[in-house]
This record gives structure tokens, sequence and C-alpha cells, in this order.
């Protein structure tokens, strides 16, 4: 179970890290998002894994850790002001600048091109 | 009356002249002088008991928890540099009345010489290293104002700058110093360490500290070879040359050594450094004084040697060299300033201070004149004047020192040809401009000042006279107090100040200097000759050249480091953790722990591999950006599962319900982006990316494996037991979010109201067209609200508002609480905008939503403050159970208050987002005008 678990955390980091490094707005809040999964997760974790020990009093012999999920719990309201806050700022950033760039221009050496070079068309 | 209201009055001066700046010239200088002589007086009234051999100390607790006290000490040596600061602050800013045109900003001169005064009267005040340190930049940064006063000139900027620069640089070595003496002795307080001064001479560490200590004071003093600097000051108004290189700013540097001599000095490395320094300064600064033309120029390295007299003193090893360096200090402030006066009225009535073009002014200026060549003689060290007193006593110290071994003959040598070029120089100064022919094609016709801008000279002149002739009465006692600090642990050596010592050796030297001066001023045009021959090298196009280099290689380094590529910086970015995080992991062997692992079953199994598999699809066909937003949305899904899974249900709620929100942001934000990623990035940057997030994504998960195998212990037992008992409710999650960590959860909605606000902000005027179909040609439908969706959503909504009002009250015990019922309730509202539309709800929901995040934040903030009501602390919660009718026993919490305050921020917010996102579809798009 916990190999599984982790397996898990690091394939979503994996995932959120190479989107965080696209040259895109959209991916990237994707990859931001996907990284606030991933750390939430982890952060999670560190209470341990415990099945059927949700904290309320009364309802069970062994608790899980109740702190990290109160942690997280503020965690994901956050991360999601954050997401839209994101995601709006890439909106306008477009607006303003005309592209969706990440770094707000067209990156130099970028081969211009609509149409990929791997297309079969060619 | 305590110290600190010297620097307090001395602060509030500094406003005083712009203020009064309207009322006329000598009203706003008589009310300038008016802070220093209080300040001047409130010293005065403290010289008894300093003289009876007291020391008068002042503490105010700053910051007591990490040692941070303010104190202030006037003992020996802080009055003898408090009168000199004052004393000739009050008369430059007298001359400085006279000296200014009309058509100058007096208000701002006297401010930032009021405001220098302070500073260095802080420093000579200061019992605390940090302390005098602060006030030893606040001088070096109040020079720089002042020097550049005349800010319209290049050489004015250039000077201060390079004064800035050395001085600045300087106090950052000092700094270290200080901050290695503080390590040493444990505190900052100059009467302590002065107590523990062999502790720190035996350190290890002791020629570190002397070393930063010397840098910072040589820099300050002008001294060799950091001396280049002064020379470039005096493109600064003659009053503040009178003031900053007589008594003030280079003084601070030797005040600095005069303070720390019981301390540091005493050791070989001292008096080798110290002397050195001293010994080069003094005779650099004599011989090219010889040259210049400028009476400034002049003026300006017969400081630096003076300067670098009293630096040798303080270097000789002998019992009373220090006692003649204190000496020196006095008698080369009162003889420097006069004669900085007296060259700023020869300039300003002849309309030069070159000395090639002055001559014969005895006719036109006889007074000026005559002060004048009292002071010069003074410099000179001429008999009856008293800078013959301390140099004679200095070529006395010379005789008797021993600090270059078999070597130190040479020192009473050096010092009398020393002697001789001061002689020689002086003689120029006064023959040259007052006597030598007739003056001819000055700019101005040459007339005496006014008697009352000769008023500060005159004083000086007959202070130089008095010393110069009763030495013990007029300068006895204060010089007896001020040395004997210098000597904390033993009593004062004995020395005799007078005229007349015999026929002696140092006698002798005097004799030759004056006699040698004379013929090498006769004799001076061969010198001449042979001196320019040199190219003299201009410091100022050296220093500006070597700034420029700097300032081009710095440049160079932030281009090659900032391309304005925020990608390339989350590359860099994300490299940093790797190689922060590898190295650890790579010391750990291995990465399972102790604790047993728990079995995994098959339905784990298939859930692992969903998320998995929506992470990498949304990675691989994030170009496809719809497609990726259902994969993204479906590792959202199996995270929340996971979450229930692990006993935390408050997490799944929570998750599931802002999953929700996110997806529908983000397809209506998809909707004014490009549906579709262009253009690749370049292959070798998507391998080199896939990399990074391969070997990130290993590291995150061995250090995931790493923790949940290990046992660990929880703080939350605490939170357990007093769940029920201090909180009141049973869902110690919910308890912990609004009781027990309730500061930290305000903080959380306050945030996201900010983000809501800041969301706001960028959403109003966006110009972004509306796209009326989608990336492959197919028009958006026209049919924008389907009836089903109509009739569903809205018959759902009393439902949905009963289950989150539910939620929200049952939050304390259960699973549920603020957060989770408010994201219920905005996915209901939500859903009525998309069912019917903004024109449909707007009216039907006339709630301003900023109100609504404002509200439940201020909700919040009263539940704090209300227990403040019942005298205890910020956000204490209260409980008690109460016998409703037809509800039965029930409790109510003030946490349940706070827990509104969360739900309506979250509504809010959530709505004031997706609102007026989804207005943007519409007309109705957001203005900051809207009400």
């Amino acid at each position: 179970m916990e190999l599984l678990y982790s397996l898990c955390v690091g394939v979503m980091t994996f995932s959120g890290v190479f989107l965080c490094l696209r040259g895109r707005t959209f991916p990237v809040v994707m990859g931001l998002m996907m990284l606030g999964y991933a750390v939430n997760l982890f952060l999670f974790s560190t209470g341990r894994l415990s099945l059927d020990g949700a904290a309320i009093l009364g309802k069970s012999e062994t608790y899980a850790d109740p702190l990290p999920q109160a942690l997280v719990l503020t965690a994901i309201v956050i991360g999601f002001a954050m997401t839209a806050f994101a995601v709006i700022l890439s909106m306008r950033a477009r607006a303003d600048l005309g592209n969706d760039f990440v770094d707000g221009k067209e990156p130099p050496g970028r081969p211009k091109q609509s149409v990929s070079r791997w297309s079969s068309k060619q | 009356m305590s110290l600190f209201w010297i620097p307090i009055l001395l602060l509030i001066g500094t406003l005083v002249p712009k203020a009064t700046e309207g009322l006329g010239r000598n009203v706003c200088t008589a009310i300038t002088m008016l802070a220093p002589a209080v300040s001047l007086s409130i010293i005065a009234s403290f010289a008894p008991a300093i003289f009876a051999g007291d020391v008068i100390t002042d503490y105010i607790e700053w910051i007591p928890a990490i040692g941070l006290t303010l104190s202030m000490r006037l003992n020996g040596l802080a009055l003898l540099f408090a009168f000199l600061i004052l004393g000739i602050g009050l008369l430059v800013i007298f001359y400085a009345r006279y000296y200014l045109s009309s058509k100058e900003p007096v208000g701002r001169f006297y401010g930032f010489l009021i405001l220098f005064m302070t500073a260095m009267l802080s420093i000579v005040l200061a019992n605390n290293l940090l302390q005098l340190w602060m006030a030893w930049e606040i001088t070096s940064i109040s020079s720089f104002l002042l020097i550049g006063f005349w800010s319209a000139k290049s050489e004015s900027r250039k000077g201060a700058r390079m004064a800035l620069t050395v001085t600045g640089a300087g106090g950052l070595a000092l700094l270290a110093g200080f901050l290695l003496i503080g390590d040493i002795v444990g505190t900052y307080d100059i009467g302590v360490i002065v107590d523990s001064a062999n502790t720190i001479r035996e350190h290890s560490l002791y020629p570190v500290v002397l070393v930063l200590v010397l840098i910072g004071a040589f820099t300050k003093s002008a001294q060799f070879p950091f001396h280049f600097w002064l020379p470039h000051a005096m493109a600064a108004p003659t009053p503040v040359s009178a003031y900053l290189h007589s008594a003030t700013m280079v003084k601070a540097g030797i005040f600095l050594l005069a303070l720390l001599y019981p301390v540091l000095a005493g050791t070989e490395l001292w008096f080798l450094l110290v002397s050195l320094a001293g010994l080069a300064t003094f005779l650099l600064g004599a011989y090219v004084a010889m040259f210049k033309h400028d009476l400034k120029g002049v003026l300006a390295y017969s400081t630096i040697s003076h300067l670098g007299l009293i630096t040798l003193l303080l270097g000789l090893n002998t019992e009373l060299a220090a006692v003649v360096a204190l000496f020196h200090i006095m008698n080369h402030a009162v003889f420097k300033a006069s004669l900085f006066m007296a060259a700023g009225i020869i300039d300003h009535e002849t309309g030069t201070r070159d000395m090639r073009e002055l001559s014969g002014l005895w006719r036109f200026m006889p007074y000026t004149a005559t002060l004048t060549m009292v002071s010069a003689l003074s410099m000179a060290g001429i008999p009856l004047f008293n800078g013959f007193l301390s140099k004679e006593m200095f070529f006395a110290e010379t005789l008797e020192q021993a600090v270059f071994g078999s070597l130190s003959w040479m020192v009473p040598i050096f010092a009398t040809v020393g002697g001789v070029l001061s002689v020689a120089y002086s003689l120029r100064f006064i023959q040259d401009v007052f006597f030598k022919g007739e003056p001819e094609a000055l700019p101005k016709t040459p007339k005496e000042p006014p008697i009352l801008m000769m008023l500060p000279i005159a004083l000086l002149a007959v202070l130089c006279i008095l010393v110069g002739v009763f030495p013990g009465f007029m300068a006895g006692d204060l010089l007896a107090i001020s040395a004997s600090t210098l000597f904390p642990a033993s009593s004062l050596p004995y020395y005799s100040l007078s005229i007349w010592h015999g026929l002696n050796i140092p006698l002798l030297m005097s004799v030759i200097a004056i006699v040698g001066g004379v013929v090498l001023y006769i004799n001076r045009h061969p010198l001449y000759r042979f001196q320019f021959q040199f190219n003299d090298p201009d410091a100022k196009l050296i220093f500006e050249q070597a700034m420029q280099k700097l300032v081009l290689y710095a440049q160079k380094m932030h281009n090659t480091l900032d391309n304005e590529s925020l990608q390339r910086y989350v590359g860099l970015l994300f490299l940093l953790v790797i190689v922060m995080t590898a190295p650890p992991l790579i010391m750990l062997n291995n990465a399972a722990g102790s604790s047993p692992l728990q079995s995994v079953n098959g339905i784990e199994i298939i859930l692992a591999a969903i998320l998995c598999i929506g992470a990498i699809a949304t990675a691989i066909l994030h170009k496809q950006r719809m497609t990726a937003l259902i994969a993204i949305s479906v590792v959202g899904l199996v995270v929340s599962i996971t979450f229930a899974r692990f006993s935390a249900p408050d997490l799944a709620l929570t998750q599931l319900a802002v999953e929700i929100v996110t997806v529908i942001l983000l397809m209506l934000a998809l909707f004014f982006l490009p549906q579709k990623t262009s253009a690749d990035s370049a292959p070798k940057r998507v391998v080199r990316d896939l990399s990074i997030a391969a070997v990130i994504g290993g590291i995150v998960a061995t250090i995931n494996y790493a923790i949940i195998t290990r046992p660990f212990e929880t703080i939350s037992d605490f939170f357990v037991e007093n769940s029920k008992t201090g909180g009141g409710g049973t869902n110690v999650v919910n308890v912990i979010l609004v009781d027990f960590r309730g500061f930290d959860t305000m903080g959380e909605i306050t945030v996201l109201g900010i983000a809501a606000l800041g969301i706001f902000k960028l959403l109003t005027r966006i110009p972004l067209a509306m796209p009326s179909a989608n990336e492959r040609g197919i028009p958006w439908t026209k049919d924008i609200h389907p009836p089903i969706l109509v009739m569903i959503s809205q018959s759902l909504l009393p439902l949905a508002l009963l289950v989150s009002a539910y939620i929200f009250v049952r939050g304390h015990n259960m699973p549920g609480g603020g957060f989770i019922a408010g994201l219920v309730t905005s996915v209901a509202l939500i859903q009525q905008y998309i069912a019917h539309g903004v024109k449909w709800v707007t009216p039907r929901i006339p709630v301003n939503y900023q109100s609504v995040i404002a509200w439940g934040v201020l909700l919040a903030v009263l539940t704090g403050v209300g227990s403040w009501a019942f005298g205890k602390p910020f956000l204490t919660s209260w409980f008690d159970y109460f016998d409703i009718p037809f509800i039965g026993k029930t409790e109510l919490a003030s946490a349940l208050v706070f827990d509104l305050g969360v739900y309506l921020t979250v509504v809010g917010a959530t709505l004031l987002i997706l609102a007026n996102l989804g207005k943007l579809t519409t007309e109705h798009r957001p203005t900051m005008e809207e009400k």
C-alpha cells in the first residue's frame, strides 16, 4: 500500500513538473494543479495511512492523525484560489500581450510553423 | 536629564530649518542654532560630573528578547568630541549664513548639516557597537548629501559618490569587525568590551578583527591607501569642508581608534599597522600639499597629513603618544576649521581660490589676513600657537618609540621632514595669498567680508593663541579626562603641557622644521619643476573607470543569469530542488523504514492505475487542452477518493467540491484561451524537461515512501483529547480549523478573499474578444440555456442549499463545516448561472460578493476579538449546551460564528471569481464602477 501510494505521488509530481516547464500558460496552470494534488497527498500522508479511523470522536477505536488533515483542508481551498488566480492572470496576459506564452513573447529560435515537422503531409 | 534627549532634540532640529526657511535667513539661522546650542548646554551641564571622574550611561531596552539595548555613554573622550562637534558646528552654521548666496536653499543645507551633526554625536555618545555603527553609516550618507549639495556640478556628484563608496565600503568591513567582537565578548556594550580587552587580544580571531576595524577607521579618516576620496570631497561648499574635515567626519575614524585603543591596542600588530599607515599618510599628505594651487586643495592634503600624524601617534608604543594624539585632535580641529572658513572668505571676496592668481591681499583684507595667519602659523607649528605644542610633543614621542625595532631611529627623521613640509606649505598659504606683489586680474575686487562672517574665525584664532600660550589652563583638564578613558586600567601617565621644556632634541627638531620649511619655500621652484615631470594620475578618473567596469561586469553577470524567460527560471528552480534534495537521499542507504507495510487490494490497484494514467495523459495530451482538462479532473476525483479511503472524510468532501468549481473555472477560461497549443517545444527541450520531471518525481516518491514507512510520534493526541472538552466538538479536524488553529484559518480566508479581489481586478475591462467558434471552426451553439438543465438545476437549488446548511451545522461534530458548506453552496449557485445565464441570476441574487467576503472576514475577526470582552486571549472559543424547544438539547459554540465567517468568505470568493468570469461571455462585463 505504502509503495503504491508513493508511486502515485511520484507520478503526479512528474506530470506536474513537466507541465510547469511548458512554455504556454494553460499547461502551466494545469501543472500547478497537478503539483497541488501531489503536495496535498504528500502532506496528508505524513500522518501515515490509516483505514477506518476518521477523526470523529467515538466513531472508532484508533484515529487517523487529524492535524495534517486540517492543514491539507485549508491547502486545498488556497490551492483553488491560486489556480484561479493563475488562470485569470494568463487570460489577462493573453488579452494584454496578444499571446499565451509564459514569457510574454515568442521564444527566440522557435521554428515558426503551424504544422508539425513530423506530420505526414510533408 | 537623559542623554537620549540629545539625539532626539537634534533630530527635531533637522526639520526646523526647512520649516523656518520662509522667515528669512537670519531667523532661520538663529532657530537652527537653537537645537545644537541646547544640546551643547546639556553636555556642558554634565561636564562637572565627568571632570570629577564619573561616566554617565543611560539605557533603553529596545528588543530585550534578543539582547538589543540602546545605550548612551558620556565619558571624557565623548565629552571632548561632543564639544568639538557642537562647538565648531555652531560656528559653521553661523558662518554658512553669510557664505551661501541668497538663491541657495539654506533650509535644506542646514537640515543636512544638523542631520550630520546628530549622526556624529550619536557615534561619540554610543555605548553599543551596533548603535555606533548605525550612526557611522548615517554620517556616510549625510556627508554624501552635504558634499553633493551643489548637485548641478559634475565634480560635486562624483566627489560625493566617491566619498560614499569608500566610507560606505569601509563601514561594511567595520560591521564585520564589530560582529566578530560581539561574538567574542558576547555583548555589544562598549563598557563591557573595554573591560574584556584581554579576551579579545588573546583570541585567535584578533588579527581579523583588528584589520576589519582598521579598514573602517582608515577609510573614514582618509588614511593611506584610502586617502584619495578626501581631496575630491572639497567640491562641497566650504562650510561643509570646514566642518567635515576639521572636527567631524574624518575625526570619526580617529575617534574609533581612540575608543577601541584600550581594547585593540597594545599588540605588535596594532603598532605596526597603525603607525605605518599613519606615517605614510603624514608624509604623503604633507608632500602633495606643497604642490596644490587650490587653497582648499592645500588644506585637504594638509588635513590628510595631520590625520596621518594623529594616527601615527596612536600607533606609537610609548606611554604618552595617545595623549598627544588627543591633544592634536583638539588643536587640529580648531586651526583647520578656521583655515577652511578663511579659504571660503577669500574665495567669496575675490572669486578664486587659485594661489597662482591670488597675491597681495594684505592691503585689501588686513583683518582676514591676520586671522588666517594665526591659524596658518598654528598649522605650521610655530611657537605661541597651539599647533606648536602638540607638534613638539609629537617629535618627543617619535624619539621615545621603538615600533620598527632597529629601524625606529628613522621615524624622528621622517617626522622632521613632515614638519619641514608643513612649514613650507603653511608659509606658501600666507605668502602667496596675502603678500607677493599686487593682485592682478582677479574676478572680483577684493574687500573685507562682513564683520560677522569673520566672527567664527576670530573666535577660533583666539583659541589658537590662548591654548598656545596657556595650554594647561585652557585645555589641561579636558585633555586629562579624555586621555584617562584611554587608560582604563592604569592611571594617566605624567606629562606637562607648556611652551618651554628647555633646550632639548624636540626643540631642535622644531627649529630644523621651521628653518628647513623657510628654505624649502624659497627654493620651491626646482622642486616644482621636478614634480611636474610626473603625470599626476587623476584619482577621480581612475575611480570612475573602476566603478564603470564594476557596473558593466555586474550588468553582464545579470544579463547572463536573467534572460527574462520565466520558463527558464522555473527550470533552474527545479534543478536547484534536485541539487538540494538528492545528496541527502544518496546518503540514505535504505528508503524503507521499519513500520509494517499494509496490504493492497484490487480496487486500490485499479484506482492507482487510473490516477497514474490520468496524470500521464494530462502531460502527454497537454496540447489538446480540453482533453487534458478532462484527464486532470479524473486525477482530482481519484485524489478525493484517496482521502475518503484513508479516513479523511472532510478532505474528500472538500476536494470533490473544489474539483467541480476548478473544472468549471478552467473550462470557462479555456473559452478565452487558445484551445490548442500550436507550436511544439524543441525536442531537446522536451527531453530535458522530461528528465528533470522524472528525477523530481522519483525524489518525491522516495521521500514520501521513506516518511510513511517510518514510525512517528504525533502531537495530535493533544487535539484528540481536548477536542470535545476544550473545543466542544467531536470532529477533530473541524475543531482544529475553527478553534485550536483558528488564527491560521483566519489567515487562510483572508488570503482567499484577497485572491478573489485580485482576480476581480484582473477581469475588469479585460480586452478579450469572445470567440464565436471552436478551434475547428464549428460555431458554438446558440442554445446556451438548455431547458432540461434549467428545470433540474432550479429544482435542485433548495435541496442543495438545505444540504449545505446541514453540512455546515453538523460540521463541528461530523464531517463538514464552513469550508465544505461554502463550496457546496457555491456549486449550487454556479449551476444557476450556467443554466440561466447572468442576466437571469443577477436580479434574483442581489448580493455584492465583495461585501460577502468582507463580512465573512469581519465576522471571523469579530469572533476572535469577542473573546477579549471576556478577558480571554484572541480567538478563545466558548460553548455551552442549551435546551431549545422542538430541537432538544443543542450545543452552541462561538466557533460556529467563526465558521460562518469562513462559510461566507468561501461563498463570496468563489462566486466573485466565477460569476465575473462568466459575465465576460455576456454584455455585463465587470467594471470597477459596478455597484
